[in-house]
Formats: structure tokens, C-alpha cells, sequence
């Protein structure tokens, strides 16, 4: 046994309105730069749909994730590792920018400069890496909403495993938005594929990161992740992937995602397991067992074995504090509704989702049944198998049996609920037909409709978690510095976005600082804090 | 001259070449990096790339063979002159070809897709130029004068140079005997490898060996860096009305 921590997330998918709140707030707080205009760390694709990149869950074209080989041990699905290093030279499973999508603005400034003319000046679409004239064809969410037809919708890779000739009803009735953002897995594939062994797993809280000094740009981790979640800067040669954002979240704040998301979807917390245990868990032969075999993973935060466990193994106590009240482990485990994203591909994906119960509403609605009737829900959940079997190819590796449970509890929530808010006598049986006391269907509800910022994310700081190392600075007055009662953690992040000086105010010795937000992507001049002892910035334009 | 040419420019070279590349190592990882282009362009990299690398990496080890192995050390496991000649001009020949041409269309495809010429800096342009002269003098001296014009036996000449220069008893007069063609290839190499650090070319030198070798998945410690940020924590244990934990269907937590 050896047992580790972990940020988890969960998206309460009933909420996601398709709003792109999460990507842009993420764009601007981490790609708005040079080499990285094509890519979203978060992105929301509709469902169906071909997904961003292009058909990325088509693995028997990208090779992403692992598979068991003849001896039914796990090695990565591209290859073993001496076929990866022989490779190198071309990767022949990488998108290009095409597969994702050519970035481009618009000539705006043809607008104003344009001479006076009969007709209306136009802005072209420029392509973002090349500058020249680019049409348009593809974007990040270009079947958004189902948008291009069945033409386009049709070559969603899931689709193809579901029964064809249900295709066309299917796209009348069912259609929802898939959030998504790296999964920081269990069992990363990116960080098995990286042959510089420069992306890791911290052992602190489960964030799986891109160390930039190291990375040397042989671009086997995006073949490798079967998310497509890594990212190639084609201006700097590295890697990039999603951050959980680690400087936020390190003190206690949510990430941008979660915090801007107008649906209130996200859920942050701590998950504990047994890191001995998952290489164990991603072999297992059949595919529909790997999400009870994930489950299996995880550790009871309230079994007293467990805190003991924890603490044995320095696991601070605010998080083994904050494990107990984890959002996140009362979805994944007290309530099982929420699922893994494809743990097929044997990564144990550690952002995990809640499906999606409108569709059957709607479609119940539409052919004027009542959809909030227990008896009506439960129908629909029993015979509208495209549906249920679609969500199985995202979250159980086609295996409907669990997402009809997971659903079925949402419909007895919602048939509950609504029994209370109009005052009708509840039934406990259909509580009891899940699994659920009345009691847990009503603290579920308040979970996933109405809990509270705090209820929503629990998320331990990494620095109370080493306040008894503070010990040793009492000698000194620690008000001035960083940490003294001005400082809040909200500056601690404002410092480490280096958002100190948009205006010259900085203090002494970070006014020559770039602000990321307006950076040009190409100058990196006081990107990098000055070395110990000189003036000049850590890079070097090449 | 002959000092100049073969003593001092090949010393200041090599001083470049080690002194760059600790320099580099220390003071920019960040830039340290294959900046590889396939993300605009995969087809025709796909098809040059692996030439061009194995082609090189064969090229090399040719080198190794011929310069760094004297000549007595091959006729010792009875390896005649000629046979040694007819090893390096064909080998050599062969996978000179594959290198070129890789080079061509790593070159065709730099010059014709937009997004990789504009990804083309001042430095790799002028890394190429010595690269292709590099190679271009190479393959002369290897068809050119050793396959078409007959044998030249540079390991009498060129190879003890190249020694000398590594056991501290230089001898340029040997490489001023060299024919013209030799020369110039060495000096076009020399200003290669005084370039090098400075260049893309470094990724050479972070061949991920231990890849083989290492766990698949790296654990790291986050470090002590956050040790003196005692800020409050940002959530409050959630209200008392929660049920205890449910643990059903056999599949719940050890």
C-alpha cells in the first residue's frame, strides 16, 4: 500500500449550458500566447460530434492510452518504448495543426486605414501562423451544437460503435456538451511516453506537469495521451498541457475553469489512494471492468485505517481534513453518478463526469409525457438505448449498465425533489429503487443543485499544509514579506502570473516584468524572474 | 598559414563547441529543444526526417571507422588497404545518398511550405548552409574523389591530424598535404561544430537513451518553494447535515 493524494475534478454535465466560459477564461489565462493560438487546455465539444482534435477518440488512429499486449501486460498503444525512440525523427501518429484546427484573425485594421471606396471595407481572416489570407473551414467548436449536418456530425468516431441506422433519430433527440480539460490521469500516458522523462506526476496532489527546462520537444506525449490534451508550441519546441492550475489551487483557490463556469458544473477535491494498486487496476483484461476496477483504487477517507494510513505516509492533515468533506469522492463513490472520461484508454482519467439526465427529459417532453415522473424517467432510461449506449461508449467503455444506475439516481432525485417543492406525499420507494435514503437523495441534491462555493471546492492549500515548517521562521518578522497580513492568497497568485506590473507600478525589482496577458509571444524579455546576482532575464531568444 | 588553418582554427572550434554547449546547458534549457515543425507540415517530414537522421547517424559512424581507428589498428585484424577502401567508399556512398537525400526534402519542404520557412530563423539558416556544405564536400570527397578519381588514403593524412589534435601533438603539416577538396571539408565541419551549440543541433546531444531504461511514470516532489505562504485555507467544512458514507454494489472503497 502507498498511498497518495490527488485534486480531482467532476462536471455535473445536466448544467453544462455550452456556454465556452471555461475555455476562454483558460485561453486568456494560459494560451493567448505566440505558438499556442490553436490550442484550448479546456475546450467544450458537443456530443455528438467530431471533437477537438478532429475524431481524437479514434485511437486506432492516433495510438493514444495503453493497451494490454499478448502477454496481457500494459504498454503504451503506439508502441514499446524501443519503437517510440526509433520514431523519433517523425512521429508518424501526430496531428498536425490541421487535425485541430488553422488559427486565424481577422485584418481589422483594414477597417480604419482602408481608402474611402464604393464598397465596405472587409477584414480578411489572416492565419495566425503563417500571417497570410486563410479561409476558415474549421475551428475548436466548429460542430457546435450539432452545427455542419450529419455530414459532420456523422464522423464522430463514438457514433460508429452505435447501432447505424438509429443515427438520424438519435441527432432529432440527444445532443449535450462535453467539457473537458486534461484528465491528470492515475496512469498518464503522456508521462510514459515522454522520452526526456520531463512530464510528471507530482506526488504532493496528483498534477501532472511539463517541466519547460527539460523538455526537449520530441512530441511523443501527444501522440501518447489519448485526450489529446498536450500541446505542441511550435514557437518555443515544448510541450504544454493543462496546469490544474496549480499556482491557484496551491493556495487554495479554484481553478479559472471551475471559477468562472457560469453553471456551477465543477466540483474540486481530494481523492486518496493506493498508488500500488493502479498498475493493477489498468491491466485488467475487460474493458468494462476498468471503472469498478478504478473505483477499487480509491480509499475510504472516513475508515480510520485510511487517516492512519495518510498520516503514516505525511499526507498533511488539512488534506486528509479536506478528503473527508471531498466533493469529488461523494460523487465518484457515496453516490456513484459520476463516471470516468473512455477508461478504456487505461489511463484512470481522474476528471470524472456526471451524465447527462436531460436528454431523456427533453425527448419525454417533447412526446407529451410528463419527464419528471419517476415511472416515465425510468422508462426512458430502460428503452431509449441510443442514448444510454452513447454515454456508455464515453464513460464505461460501452458496458450501459452503470450509466443507467447513474442516471436512474438522477431521475429518482429529480422525482423526489419535485414532490417536495410542490408538496406532494414523496415515495420513499423510489429512493429505495437506487439505493438512496431519502436523506442521501436530499444531501446529493443539495450537492449537484445548490451547494455553496466552499461545498463545491475543497481544496487543501499546499502552504497551511506545511505551516509546521514555519516553525523555523518565527525568529524573524515575517509581516513584510510575503505571507504577512496584507497578503492574501489572491496576491500570491497575482505574483505568480506576474500581473504585477501592468502600469509600471511594480515594486522595486519586478517592474521589468512582462505581463502574460498583453505579451507578444515573441520577445521574452523579462519573462523569467533575473538570476541571483544580474540584472538579465533567465531565457535567450534563438 | 598551416598553424593558423589546422592548430588554431580547429582548437578554437572545439573550445567553442565544449564551452558553448556548457554554457547553453547552464544558462537555457528552456531554449534547448529539437523545435520540430511536424505540427504544420507531417507528410513530407515523415519521408525525410528518418533519412536524413539515419542516413547522418550512418555518415558518423563511418567517421568513427575512418578517423578515429588508425589505420593500424585495422590492418591488425587483417583488414588490407584495399579492402578498407572498397568498406568505405560503397558504406560510405550508400548512406551518404540517404542522407542527401533526406536533406533535399527537408530543404524542399523548408523552402515551399510557409509555415515552416517562417519558422526559419536567422541561425538555422546559416546552421544549413554549413550543413549542406558539410555534407555536399563530404559526398565529393567520397564519390568524387575516392569512388570516380580513384583512392585517396586520407587515414595517412587527414585521420593522424584529426588524432593529434585529441593526444596534444598536433601535427597541421599533415593536413596541409591533404588535397583541396579534404580541406575544405574540414574547414567547412570545423565552423560547423563552432556553430553547433549555438544552433537547433544541440538536440543532438539530448538523445533520450534512458528512456529505455527509466519507470514509466515519473513521480516529482512539489519542493519546499511554498513552505513560507501561510495563507488561510479558501473553503469551509460544509454544513454537519451530511449523511454518512455509503459504500454499495460491492465495488466501494477497500
Amino acid at each position: 500500500m502507498k498511498l497518495m493524494a490527488q485534486l480531482a475534478m467532476v462536471m455535473n454535465l445536466d448544467k453544462c449550458i455550452g456556454c465556452h466560459t471555461c475555455s476562454v477564461t483558460c485561453k486568456q489565462a494560459w494560451t493567448n500566447r505566440g505558438g499556442m493560438e490553436y490550442a484550448w487546455f479546456n475546450n467544450v465539444e458537443t456530443r455528438p460530434g467530431q471533437g477537438y482534435p478532429r475524431q481524437y477518440q479514434d485511437q486506432d488512429r492516433w495510438k493514444g492510452g495503453w493497451t494490454l499486449n499478448k502477454r496481457g501486460r500494459l504498454t503504451l498503444r503506439s508502441g514499446s518504448r524501443f519503437k517510440r525512440l526509433l520514431n523519433i525523427f517523425a512521429n508518424p501518429d501526430l496531428p498536425t495543426v490541421d487535425d485541430y484546427y488553422q488559427p486565424w484573425t481577422y485584418d481589422y485594421e483594414n477597417l480604419l486605414s482602408a481608402p474611402a471606396m464604393d464598397t465596405i471595407p472587409t477584414a480578411r481572416p489572416k492565419s495566425l501562423i503563417t500571417g497570410e489570407d486563410t479561409a476558415v473551414t474549421w475551428g475548436a467548436n466548429w460542430d457546435d451544437d450539432l452545427g455542419g449536418g450529419p455530414a459532420q456530425i456523422g464522423r464522430d468516431p463514438l457514433l460508429a460503435r452505435v447501432s447505424r441506422q438509429v443515427k438520424l433519430e438519435f441527432q432529432q433527440t440527444f445532443m449535450f456538451y462535453l467539457p473537458r480539460i486534461c484528465e491528470h490521469c492515475l496512469n498518464p500516458s503522456c508521462a510514459a511516453s515522454c522520452p526526456s522523462g520531463a512530464i510528471y506526476k507530482r506526488s504532493e496532489d496528483g498534477i501532472v506537469l511539463v517541466d519547460q527546462d527539460r523538455c526537449r520537444g520530441w512530441r511523443q506525449c501527444v501522440t501518447g495521451c489519448p485526450y489529446k490534451k498536450i500541446y505542441f508550441n511550435h514557437r518555443t519546441g515544448k510541450a504544454e498541457k493543462c496546469t490544474f492550475c496549480y499556482p491557484r489551487v496551491e493556495v487554495g483557490i479554484p481553478t479559472v475553469c471551475s471559477e468562472t463556469c457560469v453553471g456551477r458544473l465543477r466540483y474540486l477535491g481530494v481523492l486518496l489512494y493506493d498508488a500500488d494498486a493502479v498498475l493493477a487496476a489498468a491491466s485488467t483484461p475487460h474493458e468494462h471492468d476498468l471503472y469498478p476496477a478504478q473505483l477499487g483504487v480509491f480509499l475510504n477517507p472516513h475508515d480510520p485505517r485510511v487517516v492512519a494510513e495518510a498520516e503514516r505516509a505525511g499526507v498533511p492533515g488539512d488534506w486528509i481534513e479536506a478528503a473527508a468533506v471531498s466533493p469529488v469522492y461523494r460523487l465518484i463513490v457515496d453516490y456513484q453518478v459520476a463516471l470516468p472520461l473512455h477508461p478504456e484508454y487505461r489511463t484512470m482519467p481522474m476528471v470524472w463526469y456526471v451524465p447527462p439526465l436531460s436528454p431523456m427529459v427533453d425527448a419525454l417532453t417533447q412526446t407529451g409525457h410528463d419527464g419528471e415522473a419517476a415511472g416515465n424517467l425510468f422508462g426512458a432510461i430502460e428503452s431509449m438505448r441510443i442514448p444510454v449506449e452513447y454515454l456508455a461508449e464515453l464513460f464505461t467503455a460501452g458496458d450501459v449498465a452503470p450509466v443507467r444506475a447513474a442516471l436512474r439516481r438522477l431521475a429518482a432525485m429529480r422525482t423526489h425533489m419535485r414532490a417536495v417543492n410542490l408538496g406532494e406525499p414523496t415515495q420513499p420507494a423510489v429512493a429505495a429503487s437506487v439505493g438512496l435514503s431519502t436523506r442521501e437523495i436530499e444531501a446529493m441534491y443539495r450537492l449537484l443543485a445548490i451547494a455553496k462555493y466552499e461545498e463545491r471546492y475543497v481544496i487543501p492549500s499546499a502552504a497551511v499544509s506545511q505551516a509546521h515548517r514555519l516553525d523555523a521562521l518565527a525568529t524573524g518578522c515575517s509581516l513584510n514579506g510575503d505571507g504577512g497580513p496584507g497578503m492574501t492568497a489572491f496576491d500570491a497568485v497575482a505574483e505568480k502570473f506576474h500581473l504585477t506590473d501592468t502600469n509600471g507600478a511594480g515594486p522595486n525589482g519586478k517592474n521589468g516584468r512582462i505581463n502574460l496577458l498583453n505579451w507578444d509571444g515573441r520577445n521574452i524579455d523579462g519573462l523569467f524572474p533575473a538570476r541571483a546576482g544580474t540584472n538579465e532575464g533567465g531565457g535567450r531568444a534563438e | 598559414m598551416t598553424t593558423w588553418l589546422w592548430l588554431i582554427v580547429p582548437y578554437v572550434a572545439f573550445t567553442s563547441f565544449v564551452v558553448g554547449h556548457i554554457w547553453r546547458y547552464r544558462h537555457d534549457q528552456f531554449g534547448w529543444t529539437t523545435r520540430s515543425s511536424q505540427l504544420y507540415e507531417s507528410r513530407l517530414l515523415r519521408l525525410g526526417s528518418p533519412l536524413f537522421h539515419f542516413g547522418l547517424l550512418a555518415v558518423l559512424g563511418g567517421h568513427v571507422l575512418g578517423i578515429a581507428v588508425p589505420a593500424s589498428w585495422t590492418d591488425a585484424v587483417g583488414i588490407s588497404e584495399s579492402g578498407y577502401h572498397l568498406i568505405s567508399v560503397s558504406m560510405g556512398t550508400l548512406s551518404g545518398l540517404v542522407c542527401v537525400a533526406g536533406l533535399v526534402i527537408l530543404l524542399y519542404r523548408r523552402i515551399t511550405v510557409t509555415a515552416v520557412r517562417q519558422a526559419t530563423t536567422r541561425v538555422d539558416k546559416l546552421m544549413y548552409v554549413l550543413l549542406v556544405a558539410a555534407i555536399g564536400t563530404g559526398m565529393l570527397n567520397t564519390v568524387g574523389v575516392n569512388l570516380l578519381q580513384g583512392d585517396y588514403n586520407y587515414r595517412a593524412t587527414v585521420s593522424p591530424w584529426f588524432r593529434g589534435l585529441f593526444t596534444l601533438s598536433p601535427e597541421p603539416g599533415l593536413m596541409a598535404k591533404a588535397p583541396t577538396s579534404f580541406q575544405v571539408h574540414a574547414l567547412v565541419v570545423l565552423a560547423l561544430l563552432a556553430l553547433w551549440p549555438y544552433t537547433r543541433l544541440v538536440h543532438v546531444f539530448s538523445a533520450p537513451l534512458g528512456y529505455l531504461t527509466r519507470p514509466y511514470v515519473v513521480y516529482r516532489s512539489r519542493g519546499d518553494h511554498l513552505a513560507a505562504r501561510p495563507y488561510a485555507r479558501a473553503w469551509e467544512p460544509p454544513p454537519p447535515a451530511r449523511p454518512a458514507p455509503i459504500v454499495r454494489m460491492g465495488r466501494g472503497p477497500r
